[in-house]
């Protein structure tokens, strides 16, 4: 590994990773666990750049295409918030395992914040932390509100969802989500509300056609204007005609990504019509 | 690695030498997710942790000997498929995976 070390001008890769921890700003390390051994401990550490700058790369596993192709893909676990190992020919081709590479990210997991404990819940909850979040469920009522029924939550929170978010509203920003999931005006009306008070970058509501009106009218009673009735997607998900908890759950979690890469892909805020299709009956005999 | 950060800093000021094992690959029922780490100094001190407490004993050994040796990085892999399963394993039945390295970067 002697070959991968950096120049002795300047921070080693060890010492920027700890000033950007201490400064809580995202970095990722790339390394060589496993492969050629001349390969084997390289390192390079990605360094986002903020807004569109492009990302700062120091170190190098070795070859010059290798790092290209792990930087950006480490650069993407990182915005992801993921650690884990993904495999490379020498010169970084696809379809090759020559090459074990490491890569972990140093960044906090974005945050799912869901409000309402119902079933949809624990399969959002399921669905969030296979992409990374640090999933809360925030209900207001204890006997709902339990570890035992989200045990995939890394937090359940009794409390009503405007007072959580007026404690921890101004730490959100734009990888975090807050999905509404309770239906019931008593609780959505000041959740919505107190969210779009946030940074967060998703933010959705569950509901009927006919829910989602009542609300829109009650939060616009509650004072909440345009430009936060365009912020918030509902009914929340993809229309891609889901049922059953779990695929409502991919839904939602599709249509979050979506919004973050600013895809274009059927959300049903923006359709109009039934949610759920009338299903096809199979021919008879 | 997060988790022991601020020892290894501690220690690199008192002029200590240092490995570090992180966990780069769970399969099955693993503990400590990738990127779980211990670091070990030269002086028997250790942070941090890579499993439920099942192999950290094989681990800290492991980086003795590089620090005392060659120096170089070591993948290892801990569990049930390993020919020695009486030796060091997991007892939750799993697989991890370790890179173990000094801490020369």
């Amino acid at each position: 590994m002697s070959d991968h070390e950096p120049p002795s001008a300047g921070p080693s890769l060890w010492e920027l990773l700890v000033e950007d921890w201490r400064a809580e700003r995202p970095v990722a390390m790339a390394e060589v666990v496993a492969g050629p051994e001349d390969l084997v401990g390289g390192k390079l550490v990605v360094r986002p750049g903020a807004g569109n700058d492009p990302a700062e790369v120091v170190g190098s596993l070795g070859n010059g295409d290798l790092d290209r192709v792990v930087s950006r893909d480490a650069a993407g676990e990182l915005a992801a918030g993921l650690s884990g190992t993904r495999h490379y020919g020498r010169h970084g081709e696809a379809m090759n395992r020559e090459v074990e590479v490491f890569i972990e990210s140093f960044a906090p997991p974005p945050r799912m914040i869901i409000f309402g404990a119902v079933d949809f819940t624990a399969a959002l909850g399921r669905v969030g932390k296979i992409l990374g979040y640090h999933v809360t469920v925030c209900d207001a009522r204890p006997v709902f509100a339990t570890v035992a029924r989200f045990p995939m939550a890394d937090e359940v929170i009794v409390d009503w969802p405007d007072r959580y978010l007026a404690k921890v509203g101004d730490s959100l920003g734009i990888r975090d989500v807050v999905c509404v999931l309770t239906h019931d005006p008593k609780f959505d009306v000041p959740a919505v509300v107190a969210a779009l008070e946030t940074n967060v970058g998703y933010l959705g509501a569950m509901g009927s056609r006919r829910t989602h009106d009542e609300r829109l009218a009650r939060l616009r009673e509650a004072g909440v204007e345009d430009a936060g009735l365009t912020r918030l997607m509902s009914p929340i998900g993809l229309d891609i005609g889901a049922r059953t908890p779990e695929e409502t759950a991919v839904a939602i979690c599709a249509e979050i990504i979506a919004r973050r890469t600013g895809r274009a892909a059927p959300s049903l805020k923006d359709r109009e019509g039934p949610i759920h299709a009338v299903p096809a009956q199979p021919a008879a005999g | 690695m997060r988790e022991v950060m601020e020892d290894v800093e501690r220690w690199r000021a008192d002029g200590k030498a240092v490995a570090v094992a992180r966990v780069v690959g769970v399969e099955g029922s693993g503990p400590r997710l990738p990127g779980a780490a211990m670091a070990i100094s030269d002086h028997s001190e250790v942070s941090g942790s890579v499993s439920g407490g099942c192999v950290e004993g094989a681990v800290v050994a492991e980086a003795v000997d590089i620090l005392e040796g060659d120096g170089k990085p070591r993948l290892c892999t801990f569990g049930y498929s390993d020919d020695e399963a009486f030796a060091v394993g997991l007892t939750c039945g799993g697989t991890i995976r370790i890179f173990i390295e000094p801490l020369n970067w």
